[in-house]
């Protein structure tokens, strides 16, 4: 593929292409929020964090650090001149402790200073006196549900009388399950630059999925109007939901900054600081009980699941509504009943992370599958098909909404057939007989995953298109670019729609000033609602052009020639002209004939609601699929594994920009992998993070790739009623790692007499797969293995 | 030896003087700071991630004496340690006016991309694109290594630059396309004229410098090390500073006073001392090591091979692994089990220490005030006509590349000629115990007895005897205990049944039991 391949198509749209930022990443010119060029005069700003997890703040003693020569203010809660308030909705997120922390790393006030250094040295001289408080912080779920300390309201979905039949089912299963936490570990870290401007105006660059939501806060904080602020969003090194809310308390520190001193301000968290403060995918802690008859299949679930929220409620009750959604993954459950709620605990406030609960959602129901496969001496793939969604009445969700165009079949027999997944699994059930001390396992991991934000009003996107009379274009769309190839799609739509090639069209950076009012980039909705947006922009202007053409080209009526004009690569043409006319000539005449060359386009997602006080509802526009699958080995003397072959056939529609695609594909499915096999977040039994840098938290690094790693898109799959056929990728490949636990199970079961798995934590470290080992060995019990994972 | 009043750097080609730069200013704040090169990033500042690696020329690597580029974490390189140096930054790498110092800004660059970069953007190989210049870097000193040959080497030298966004198989495949390229250009030309005899004097200058409150002293020669020291008495020693550099970024330390020994000509040097002992300079950075250990001694190279990264291994140095006595080091069990000597030196003279006698406590040596280690000499063809001796390493982590161990290991047992008893075990374990440890009542268990699974298990018995291990964040004391025993097992069955020492690509674990 070259560097200006893509210029020379008809049309880009549904080709492979760079990534439209690639050569500035590899050439070190892409720039990011801490390397803006800096105005005279900036100054930085650092957060002093608390040191209690749960505690009255007595007094905050600023002098000696105010004493230091270039340190130019220090800001409490009480220097706050709106409302102090990070939060996204919930109104209870203080930007600065104002009484009480809540959290190891709780900023509670902010130095401001010429240099980094010297807001190190002042951060460390800021005396903060602690009281105790009569209640001890709460650490884990269990402690939370033991003290009823809660977020928000419970959600609960049932349909027909679990209980009853649970009570006549043919393998009853119950049992507990954790999942861990995991930080986003995007490589750049939080950073936002405020410039204040004229009139109480500002500028401010901040590294967010959201710049619409940093704007609001920031206009929140300061108590002024949305219409004096302006948030650019560049690019981000990587988001992954980590920047959709927690970028809100950055911005709002450095414009606080630059209102009491009237100078520019940068902030930028070091990495310690990032993981310390900023919240981090949820646990859950769940409990269910399941039916299953002998044919394998699930006849009822009940299932209660309480995510650990954190100090601040944030974005976890819609996790915790995503979660379970999940529970049905591609499954058909009867009857069931399920509960979820938030715990509250004195930790960073957990938030959004790529898949947003539905990750820990599917995770359970597999878990159950697994088990059931088992315990029914069953390939758990053939019990997993037998279970997949099918004719009514088989086809309707826990909440409700009726499953059409399901794909889960269609993939499974592609998949099974072309990975060779019986032939391999007989294999090695053969070889793991053979071996003591080296096993292999082999699963099949099937995901469906609703696409939608499932508050229903976030399903809105403007775009705003600008062409200027010598034809060149500006695009500008509310989506932000985090790496996930947004803007590569989004160029794609709008060469195709106006006819041009992409040398025409410059992508600007997401700004508050050219499209208002935007949704997160989040919820793998971004080219599903901005590829509208810009596609509704375009063709209003291409309707604008075409009489404009059709004049150009010497029509008596331009008006009555209008659909037989061409627009293609730059280039105008009508069947009856031998002479073409260029883009630019077209543009100059509209301008020259007063046409209006920009125009917005808006979209909206129609036929989504959910009411969440009654379980149901239609909250998807539609659903993505996929599968992997996964092959493990594992050695038994140490719990050391390794994934070595995987094959992934996934969903993406009729794809917009095939190899985009696969690369979400791909990295979704290695970052659930570290999520399921390696990154751990520890806390002391006081709550500080031990695992704060890369040092002790480990993503995957190269060498973890599959030795064979082969992503297949799946074939002539048009999704009515998205943008040109295509369907969301951002998060839904995430969940095919899950098959991970499934393999691994398949290889820790072949120590066990009768083939069955009685303990595996997450994440599956080395440890905690040797202590899965022991236990199918009968030399720990299931609760000694599981203990460590608690959370 | 050649003086400079102030040390100085090149940068993309062009010289820039430190003689204003605080000697603790890392190589990063350096580029992003004082000259605004903003491609190189940082992402973690303690060597962890790679998103700030630069490559540096090397006019003579210790392991093939012939000029290189070496990827480097620039995050913790002090700046004046690389006087005279040559250094690449990802800006670097295009040929444009002023050499990599446009900012890029305000205009569509138009310089040709190098291949390593084409190679990278062709494949997708960037996504948020923050970890792609250290990836480049990284993919550069592959591009003019001549020494890859093998598929794990590719891991190897990529897996110290994390990526949060692709999953790394486009990165991967880039790589292999451009490894050991070396196409024309500046770059390579650096590499084929050979440095002059000027040249390497300028670059081995030795200079001592104040600048602020901060002393940096930077010998070349033993005697010059032990009349700076004299002069600074209270300074401490950097050689690689892959430790020492964390002091400075993570806790953000002022080391007022450092001498630089990473240049000390006499600690960069291997030998054979006779027919059996090889000595390796403690200056003698890990990669090389790595290198020359391959056809000598297979457990410590099987060690390195999961050491760290490729960037830490370039710059780390043997000398510096067994000065921080870590108890969680990688190397101190190795020795230990080979049964090293350790050199030392000052300015009184040299003494030679066996390494049992080496580590003292918690992160304490038996290296007396202003004495150094100058070389680790080891003993190789352990194996005779008498008796036949088997040495393996091992290490275990949450993750295999680029991770502190959870438990490391290293044992060397002799066997008589029949192979039928044990004469002699060293049995050396870290992150077992508060120093790297030999497992000394499980050695004794063993010698004398026959070499069988049931001597073994013996063995794995007294091994509790020997270590109380405790649980941490990285591991609990159980897995500890477990894991120690095991890898005795399988050290056991990988002998017995003829493993071989060489580990395959991608293994699941550094014990081989791959086919048993």
């Amino acid at each position: 593929m070259s560097q200006t391949m893509n210029n020379e198509l008809k049309s880009p749209l549904h080709h492979d292409a760079l990534h439209e930022s690639g050569f500035l990443h590899a050439k070190g010119e892409a720039r990011y929020v801490d390397d803006l060029p800096l105005p005279p005069h900036t100054l930085w700003a650092y957060p002093v964090q608390s040191t209690q997890a749960h505690a009255r703040i007595k007094q905050i003693d600023t002098s000696a650090a105010l004493a230091l020569e270039g340190v130019v203010a220090i800001l409490t809660a009480q220097n706050i001149p709106g409302v102090n308030d990070a939060s996204a909705f919930a109104h209870d997120e203080p930007l600065l402790a104002s009484n009480k922390v809540e959290y190891i790393g709780h900023p509670v006030a902010c130095v401001y200073a010429t240099s980094l250094e010297l807001c190190r040295k002042a951060a460390r001289l800021v005396q903060v006196d602690y009281a105790e408080l009569s209640e001890s912080p709460i650490l884990s779920i269990r402690e939370a549900i033991e003290r009823n300390a809660f977020h928000g309201t419970p959600h609960i979905m049932q349909r027909g009388d679990a209980e009853q039949v649970l009570a006549s089912a043919d393998l009853k299963l119950s049992g507990v399950f954790d999942s861990g936490a995991q930080d986003h570990f995007y490589l750049e870290t939080h950073a936002a630059l405020s410039i204040p401007l004229e009139r109480g105006r500002y500028q401010i660059y901040s590294s967010t999925q959201h710049p619409s939501e940093v704007q609001a806060k920031v206009a929140e904080v300061l108590g002024i109007k949305r219409s004096n602020i302006v948030i650019e969003a560049p690019r981000m090194g990587g988001g992954f939901g980590g920047k959709e809310t927690q970028g809100n308390h950055f911005a709002m520190l450095a414009a606080l900054g630059s209102y009491a001193t009237g100078r520019a301000v940068k902030l930028w968290l070091n990495r310690d600081q990032d993981m310390m403060i900023t919240g981090k995918r949820h646990p859950f802690y769940s409990s269910y009980e399941a039916g299953f008859n002998q044919k394998g299949e699930l006849l009822a679930l009940k299932v209660d699941v309480i995510a650990n929220g954190g100090w601040a409620e944030d974005l976890s009750s819609a996790i915790l509504d995503r979660c379970l959604f999940h529970l049905d993954n591609p499954y058909f459950i009867p009857t069931l009943h399920f509960r979820g709620r938030v715990a509250k605990t004195n930790l960073p406030s957990n938030t959004a992370f790529r898949g947003f609960g539905g990750p820990q959602g599917a995770l359970i129901i597999e878990e159950v599958m697994n088990r059931g496969a088992e315990h029914l001496a069953m390939d758990p793939a053939e019990l997993k098909r037998r279970n997949f969604y099918g004719e009514a009445p088989r086809n309707v969700t826990p909440y409700g909404q009726v499953v059409l165009a399901d794909r889960s079949a269609r993939i499974y027999d592609e998949l099974i057939k072309s990975s060779d997944y019986q032939k391999r699994r007989a294999e090695i059930d053969t070889w793991n007989q053979q071996h003591p001390w080296i096993k292999r396992g082999l699963a099949y991991q099937a995901v469906k995953f609703g696409i939608s934000f499932t508050a229903s009003h976030l399903n809105q996107a403007g775009a705003l298109v600008m062409i200027y009379a010598d034809g060149s274009v500006q695009l500008n769309h509310g989506g932000t670019e985090m790496g996930q190839g947004l803007h590569s799609k989004m160029l794609s739509i709008c060469a195709h729609e106006l006819g041009v090639t992409l040398d025409h069209i410059r992508m600007m950076n997401t700004a508050t000033d050219k499209v208002p009012n935007t949704s997160a980039t989040a919820a793998s909705s971004g080219s599903d609602l901005n590829g509208q947006a810009v596609a509704i922009a375009c063709r209003k202007l291409k309707a604008r052009l075409k009489p404009v053409a059709a004049a150009a080209f010497g029509f008596a009526d331009p008006e009555a020639e209008v659909d037989h004009l061409h627009f293609e690569g730059g280039v105008v043409s009508h069947p009856q002209r031998e002479e073409k006319l260029s883009f630019e000539d077209l543009c100059q005449a509209a301008y020259m004939s007063q046409v209006s060359l920009s125009a917005t386009g808006f979209y909206r997602t129609p036929n989504i609601h959910y009411d969440r006080s009654a379980g149901r509802g239609k909250p998807f526009h539609y659903f993505s699929y996929g599968a992997a699958v996964l092959e493990v080995e594992l050695n038994g003397l140490t719990g050391e594994h390794r994934v070595t072959q995987v094959d992934i056939l996934h969903d993406v529609g009729r794809s917009l920009v095939p190899s985009i695609d696969r690369g979400q594909v791909e990295g979704g499915f290695i970052q659930g992998l570290g999520w399921l096999t390696r990154e751990e977040l520890k806390f002391s039994d006081t709550g500080v993070l031990l695992t704060h840098s890369p040092d002790t938290y480990k993503i995957p690094a190269l060498g973890e790739a599959p030795k064979h790693f082969k992503v297949s898109l799946l074939s002539d799959a048009d999704q009515p009623d998205v943008i040109h056929g295509s369907k969301a990728v951002g998060e839904p490949p995430f969940l095919l790692a899950l098959g991970v636990l499934g393999a691994l199970r398949h290889a820790v079961a072949s120590y066990h007499p009768e083939k069955r798995v009685e303990a595996l934590a997450i994440p599956c470290t080395p440890e905690a797969v040797l202590a899965s080992v022991a236990v199918a060995q009968g030399r720990l019990s299931p609760e000694q293995a599981l203990k460590r994972a608690q959370g | 030896m050649k003086q400079v009043n102030d040390p100085y750097i090149y940068i993309n080609e062009q010289k820039f003087s430190l003689a204003q730069i605080r000697p603790n200013t890392t190589l990063l704040r350096f580029l992003r700071d004082e000259l605004g090169l903003m491609g190189t990033k940082e992402g973690c500042a303690e060597g962890d991630c790679g998103a700030c690696t630069v490559v540096a020329y090397e006019p003579k690597s210790v392991a093939y004496q012939e000029a290189t580029y070496r990827a480097l974490n620039s995050c913790l390189l002090l700046t004046p340690s690389l006087h005279g140096r040559h250094i690449y930054t990802v800006e670097g790498l295009v040929e444009r006016e002023r050499g990599g110092f446009h900012s890029g800004l305000g205009r569509e660059s138009q310089a040709p991309a190098h291949p390593v970069q084409s190679a990278l953007v062709e494949k997708l190989g960037s996504q948020c694109g923050y970890c792609t210049p250290g990836v480049i870097m990284s993919m550069t000193e592959a591009c003019y290594r001549k020494d890859l040959k093998e598929a794990w080497q590719i891991d190897d030298q990529l897996c110290g630059n994390l990526c949060r966004c692709t999953g790394y198989r486009p990165i991967q495949e880039a790589s292999e396309s451009i490894a050991g390229l070396r196409p024309q250009g500046p770059l390579l030309e650096r590499l084929e004229n050979e440095e002059s005899a000027e040249q390497q004097a300028e670059r081995l200058a030795e200079f001592s410098q104040e600048v602020q409150d901060q002393q940096f002293f930077r010998p070349t020669t033993l005697s010059s090390l032990w009349s700076m020291w004299a002069q600074s008495p209270q300074a401490e020693l950097v050689a690689g500073g892959t430790d020492l550099g964390l002091r400075i970024t993570k806790r953000f330390e002022t080391i007022k006073a450092l001498i630089s020994i990473d240049q000390i000509q006499e600690l960069r040097s291997t030998k054979m001392l006779d027919e059996q002992w090889w000595s390796i300079g403690a200056a003698v950075p890990l990669s090389d090591v790595e290198a020359l250990a391959k056809d000598k001694l297979p457990a410590l190279e099987r060690m390195l091979r999961f050491f760290g990264a490729r960037q830490i291994k370039n710059r780390g140095t043997l000398g510096g692994n067994l000065c921080t006595a870590s108890p969680i080091g990688d190397m101190p069990p190795v020795l230990l089990a080979l049964g090293a000597r350790l050199r030392l030196a000052s300015a009184q003279g040299e003494r030679t220490v066996s390494v049992d006698e080496f580590f003292i406590d918690y992160r304490k040596t038996a290296l007396k005030k202003h004495e150094i280690l100058k070389a680790v000499e080891l003993p190789l063809n352990s194996s005779s006509a008498q008796n036949i001796t088997h040495q393996r390493a091992y290490k275990v982590s949450k993750r295999q590349e680029l991770d502190i161990s959870s438990i490391s290991a290293c044992f060397s047992i002799t066997l008589s000629e029949d192979q039928s008893q044990i004469i002699q075990a060293r049995l050396a374990y870290g992150g077992m115990a508060a120093t790297p440890k030999r497992a000394t009542q499980a050695e004794q268990v063993l010698i004398g007895q026959a070499w069988s699974l049931e001597s073994i298990q013996q063995a794995m018995q007294a091994l509790k005897e020997d270590f109380s291990p405790i649980s941490d964040h990285r591991a609990s004391a159980w897995y500890r205990a477990e894991v120690a025993q095991n890898l005795l097992h399988g050290f056991w069955l990988e002998v017995s049944h003829g493993a071989p020492e060489r580990l395959p690509y991608r293994p699941s674990s550094t014990l081989n039991l791959a086919d048993l």
